[in-house]
């Protein structure tokens, strides 16, 4: 949908996702980051970029990597990576969606349903977090100055879009 | 055009050279931008409104803001909207309005505006702007820091509006406010919102308003614009500017249309550019009302006289009496005369206690007028301080409840906090500003504008709570209202220290004075004064009642935003979803999930349709949507340890393969949840939950591993959406997966009952697929990735096509599973059941301990009469009883003169089953398993229904069918 | 609303979190060797004190940690916010 003010959203389907949870500081914590090419980040909100995967905190010991890579693959490279330490790699490429929205107004829709402070001072590019949009639980990850990505269950993404699309009306 | 008779010819915020048109109960009046409903009407010599609510009394306009109690409005339009001020109703084209008495409706036509809310954060919170928080909102943004400043006017000012001579810097007040709004709102982190309430203030600063967007645009507002707008803010800061209300005196006759406040009167003439009167008595305890009849002089009203309660003149009013107006000290009003308006007023002399001296017919001195302004003193507003807790003070001087120290994070300042004059409020708004932005990290320093005042002081009040009757006792004085919305008098209080009672919350709920639409704004410290009087002491000693939120009404459609209609609740949908709305699927709502219910064919009601449905499960092929079941992965060295205490039966040496069903629950031993577990190799497990069940479950796991295990070598992951689950049931099951998985051996021998296998389909998606049943049949759930979900479901239509492969909803999946006796956890579960309860001691270990095991032993736990899941068939073989039917014995009376009904228990689960060709219905009963082959009573309405007590297994007890 | 801070995420409102009741309430090492009388004291019996106490919260919508949180229930005060491995703070029950 696109309007006067620039708005847009669409969907980016089909990213892979893999979900890894590992003890910060271990060997095999070391080991992931350096088959991701970049270490896992360490601080909430902090996200970590390196050719096709994005590392995503969610939790002390929890990050989503989300990739445009085949999640086969990866999958197994992380696993390898792992190597049977304490942890684990699960691909959770369909748990998940990917809506984005962009435009100058981006942040005035979100705030009509996250609580989380948008303000440039508090979340600028590169930053996630796990907050709520509306009803609900979302992966809220600012790609650039005026384009987020949010990541509902797949399950909410239908309800998301609606819910996008409806608080962009003003906008358009 | 009707004409505006009391517009005085020039002055006022009001744009003379646009003329506006309004209707108020089908009388048509004019106006002009910047009037409200009440300037309006003013303006056009009209002050009366609707009668009161239950007296019936002829009420007028008293107030000039939120604060007024008589003139409420319907404003009338597609959907009409209740109990607005007519004070606080801007004036647009064509506006027409009804006048309430007291009380409104609400609209049933639907409310097509939007409403919406959003989230800010801010470093400093300014709420009310004028003087105080005005001083403040700049200090603050001065440092660069986020501000917001909110009021609920429709422009900034606040009782600068209203005034004439006051200056700020040596300039107009009204300049001083234009060039700090306009300073405001070209910074960049300054946000000033007008029309907005904030209306609730709760823990750590977090501050909920209203903003009333565009019905003061006067036409309709562009398409998504919130009609209204609910603000969360939370702010570091917090100052609180919110003024301070007038208070009306309390004397025989004072609901009298035209008896307004002093300030009230003040605001038409300088805001309004209204003359509501042409001659004029003001009766006030404090020097504030002076300012009032100095502008009504300057105004060309005649003011008969000036009726002081105070025994001397003060400076202030010695000043005003120098100027040629008559001031009668020592005195009040002790009445109004006038039919449907004031005509004049009775005048007294007080003594010291507050009595009519001496012979009070003959004393009483009667002046004409046709307005009375009244002034009884100052009530700061106090409201958001006090929702936090606040403490709030008694001041004698001031005679009014002030806030005593502060809410942490927040400051109070101005007449909010008791400082009326013009200089102390611009001096505490800076200094509150200045030290708010410094509290948040942006360091400012600000010299406070310099405000003048004709006043400058508010002077020595006069406590005058009650001007007594002349005739009679307070107990008689049913004409002195203290609640004017609730017609309450001092007659009413009188009657409540009568019944006994002494507090003021006491008073509040006999009387209900202050429980009106306007919250008592210009009744609670009133009758706080007037039980003072009747118990004896001060308003201090008697305290104030709670405030609580909202601080004035906020319609329900504003708090409910955007969720409503389409948004109202999340609906979570599967990946088939789309092949289940285009097969004209009718949908139920579990958890948040919309699953198909049943899939009607051709005019086929729902139980035309389950009967089909259940036929093709049990002989021939049917397949089911089931990607809702919550899925967690469990992983790590110790996650076989970790399931062995978490469920009631043994997962550690279950095979690498197998699968294996599994009861969770709580330590007090009642059934938590359950589902089929996986294990996918050594050190993985695959969870299944009930749909409602996932996140809770998620929960549960990581509570005891953090909190309780935090040694064990287990990690979950939530991949609820990562599968889609396809259950293929039936004889003809086995033909179907063996078509689309060609790479299976499906045999019963080589893929037996409860175990799994990875595969890669026909198609090339790789699946994992289970031969798991929750109908008793041959059956199978196939498991890929939710981006193949769709795709695959539709190649399993495809293969079973000839076969009549029949898709089906909840309904027929419970009728298949409750044949089979088994039970929904949270259906035939209730939080009260433990796996024994429900039949199933064979899924409790008793090799191993587990969460729950110890409470098995409690002697509540092992009781012999506890209720059991058990089966139950009406004799009748035709009714269906309904789910929550409760069970008694035969012969049990259920009259009410027998008292109550000793209940054996109630019905959890009821279908019509096509196999057994009867209803049936599970039910927990007491001591259900030692009943088997009794006949109980089904209590249907007024109908005893005999049902006989069976096992709880009525379909295929033998499991003869699982393997086709 | 509480403005809860999650010593992994930061502060968050009080919406993104459950709670979780008492803290420090031990599940017993071997529930068996318990009397019914202190069965039933560990399942139904909390302390509901007037001012601090300590109790948990899970962030739930955030990176989903258990923690502990010290609050005055008189006065709605955070006074403490510490993880499940670290000591209870003085004067609280």
């Amino acid at each position: 949908m696109r309007g006067a003010r620039g708005g847009s959203l669409r969907e980016l389907p089909f990213s892979t996702m893999v979900s890894v949870r590992v003890a910060p500081g271990s060997a095999a914590f070391d080991r992931i980051g350096a088959a991701l090419g970049a270490g896992l980040p360490e601080r909430v909100a902090d996200t970590a970029r390196a050719g096709a995967h994005t590392a995503l905190w969610l939790g002390p010991d929890e990050w989503l990597v989300v990739s445009s890579a085949e999640p086969g693959p990866l999958v197994a490279d992380l696993v390898e990576a792992l190597a049977g330490d304490p942890g684990t790699v699960v691909d959770v490429s369909a748990n998940r969606t990917i809506l984005e929205l962009s435009g100058a107004t981006a942040r005035q829709v979100l705030e009509k349903g996250c609580p989380a402070d948008l303000h440039p001072r508090s979340f600028g590019p590169g930053d996630a977090v796990t907050t709520t949009l509306g009803p609900v639980p979302v992966l809220l990850w600012q790609s650039g100055p005026s384009t987020y990505l949010i990541l509902p269950r797949a399950s909410f993404a239908d309800y998301v879009a609606r819910w996008l699309l409806d608080a962009m009306t003003e906008f358009a | 055009m009707s004409a505006q008779p009391h517009r005085l010819p020039s002055g006022g915020r009001i744009d003379r050279d646009t003329v506006l048109r309004l209707t108020v109960d089908g009388q048509e009046l004019t106006g002009h931008p910047g009037d409200t409903v009440a300037s309006a009407m003013l303006a056009a010599g009209r002050l009366d409104v609707a009668p009161s609510i239950y007296r019936g009394r002829p009420r007028g306009i008293v107030a000039a803001g939120v604060e007024e109690p008589n003139a409420l409005l319907e404003v009338l339009g597609r959907c009409s909207e209740s109990m607005l001020p007519a004070t606080t109703v801007s004036l647009v084209d064509g506006l027409a309005v009804r006048t309430l008495s007291g009380l409104g409706r609400l609209d049933p036509t639907g409310d097509e505006a939007v409403y919406d809310k959003k989230f800010a954060h801010t470093d400093v919170l300014v709420v009310g702007a004028g003087p105080a928080g005005l001083a403040a909102a700049w200090a603050a943004a001065r440092s660069g820091a986020r501000v917001i400043l909110l009021d609920e006017q429709s422009e900034p000012g606040g009782s600068l509006l209203s005034c004439r001579e006051e200056t700020v810097n040596g300039s107009p007040a009204l300049d001083w406010v234009r060039e700090v709004v306009a300073e405001l709102e070209s910074a960049p982190e300054a946000t000033v919102l007008s029309r907005t309430t904030a209306f609730g203030s709760y823990d750590d600063n977090y501050v909920v308003a209203v903003q009333h967007r565009t019905d003061h645009l006067g036409h309709p507002a562009p398409e998504g614009m919130s009609r209204r707008r609910v603000w969360h803010i939370r702010a570091a800061r917090v100052v609180i500017a919110t003024g301070a209300h007038e208070r009306p005196l309390v004397f025989a006759g004072n609901d009298r249309p035209g008896v307004l406040l002093a300030s009230a009167v003040r605001g038409y003439l300088n805001r309004y550019a209204v003359a509501p009167c042409s001659r004029a008595v003001v009766s006030t305890t404090n020097d504030s009302a002076y300012d009032t009849v100095t502008d009504l002089v300057a105004a060309g009203v005649e003011v008969a006289a000036v009726i002081d309660a105070r025994p001397t003149l003060s400076p202030r009013a010695a000043e005003v009496a120098g100027t040629g107006v008559r001031v009668v000290p020592g005195s009040a009003v002790v009445e109004t005369t006038g039919a449907s308006r004031v005509d004049g007023v009775l005048v007294g002399a007080l003594d010291e206690d507050g009595l009519l001296g001496g012979d009070v017919e003959a004393d009483v001195e009667t002046i004409a007028c046709d307005l009375l302004a009244v002034s009884g003193g100052w009530s700061p507003v106090v409201h958001l301080h006090s929702q936090r807790q606040g403490r709030l003070r008694w001041d004698e001087v001031l005679a009014a409840f002030v806030p005593e120290g502060t809410v942490r994070g927040q400051r109070v300042a101005g007449s909010a906090r008791g400082t009326f004059d013009l200089g102390g409020c611009l001096e505490e708004g800076t200094e509150a500003g200045v030290a708010a932005a410094v509290a948040a990290g942006f360091p400012i320093e600000a010299e406070a504008p310099v405000g003048r005042a004709a006043t400058g002081e508010y002077g020595p009040v006069r406590q005058l709570w009650l001007v007594p009757g002349r005739r009679g006792e307070p107990a008689d004085w049913h004409e002195h209202f203290v609640d004017l919305q609730r017609d309450q008098t001092v007659a009413d209080v009188w009657r409540a220290t009568g019944a006994g009672l002494r507090g003021i919350e006491h008073v509040k709920r006999h009387t209900s004075i202050g429980t009106a639409h306007d919250q008592g704004r210009t009744s609670a410290v009133n009758a706080i004064g007037v039980l003072a009087a009747a118990l004896g002491g001060t308003p201090g000693e008697i305290g104030t009642t709670s405030y609580r939120a909202p601080y004035t009404p906020v319609s329900f459609a504003a708090l409910a935003g955007r969720e409503r209609g389409d948004l109202f609740d999340p609906e979570r949908t599967t990946p088939i979803h789309p092949w289940h709305v285009a097969h004209g699927a009718r949908f139920e709502i579990v958890g948040q999930w919309l699953r198909p219910r049943y899939f009607p064919r051709d005019g086929e009601d729902i139980d035309a349709a389950v009967a089909r449905e259940s036929r093709a499960a049990r002989r021939g092929v049917a397949m089911m949507d089931a990607s809702t079941l919550g899925k967690i992965e469990v992983c790590g060295a110790d996650a076989g340890e970790f399931l062995d205490r978490v469920y009631t039966n043994a997962h550690r040496r279950l095979p690498v393969g197998s699968a294996r069903y599994g009861v969770m629950c709580k330590p007090d031993g009642m059934i938590l949840d359950d589902g089929v577990n996986l294990r996918l190799d050594e050190n993985r497990f695959l969870l299944t939950t009930t749909t409602g069940g996932a996140a809770g479950v998620l929960d549960w796991l990581e509570e005891w591993l953090q909190t309780e295990w935090p040694e064990l070598d287990v990690y979950c992951t939530s991949v609820t959406e990562q599968w889609t689950t396809i259950a293929v049931v039936g004889p003809k099951s086995r033909q179907v997966v063996a078509r689309v998985a060609p790479d299976l051996d499906v045999s019963a021998e080589a893929f037996p009952f409860m175990t799994f296998r990875e595969t890669t389909l026909a198609s090339g998606v790789p699946a994992r697929i289970c031969r798991i049943s929750f109908s008793g049949e041959l059956a199978y759930e196939i498991n890929v990735s939710g981006w193949y979900g769709l795709a695959v479901w539709e190649q399993l239509y495809a293969a079973g096509a000839d076969l009549d492969i029949t898709p089906y909803g909840t309904e027929t999946m419970h009728v298949l599973r409750a044949e089979k006796g088994y039970p929904i956890v949270g259906q035939d579960t209730d939080g009260t059941v433990t796996p024994q309860d429900a039949g199933m001691d064979w899924v409790v270990s008793k090799r191993k301990d587990f969460i729950g095991n110890r409470s098995y032993t409690r002697a509540d736990t092992a009781r012999a009469d506890r209720r059991h899941l058990i089966g139950l068939l009406p004799v009748d073989r035709v009714t269906r009883l309904p789910e929550g039917t409760q069970i008694i014995a035969p012969d049990t009376p259920v009259t009410p003169e027998r008292g109550p009904v000793p209940m054996l228990g109630h019905v959890t689960s009821s279908y019509h089953s096509e196999a057994l060709g009867r209803p049936f219905a599970l039910a927990l009963v007491a001591g259900g398993r030692d009943r088997i082959g009794e006949t109980l009573i089904a209590q249907v309405g007024d109908s005893p229904v005999e049902v006989l007590v069976a096992g709880p297994v009525l379909y295929d007890p033998e499991g003869n069918r699982r393997d086709g | 609303m509480l403005l809860l801070d999650c010593p992994w995420c930061g502060p968050r409102d009080e919406t993104e979190y459950h709670y979780g009741g008492q803290a420090h309430v031990r599940y017993p090492q071997v529930p068996a060797d318990l009397t019914d009388q202190e069965w039933a004291e560990y399942l139904f019996f909390r302390d509901n004190p007037e001012g601090p106490f300590a109790e948990r919260w899970v962030h739930s919508t955030g990176c989903r940690r258990w923690f502990n949180v010290m609050r005055d229930t008189t006065s709605y005060r955070v006074l403490a916010v510490y993880r499940p491995t670290d000591p209870r703070p003085e004067g609280s029950r």
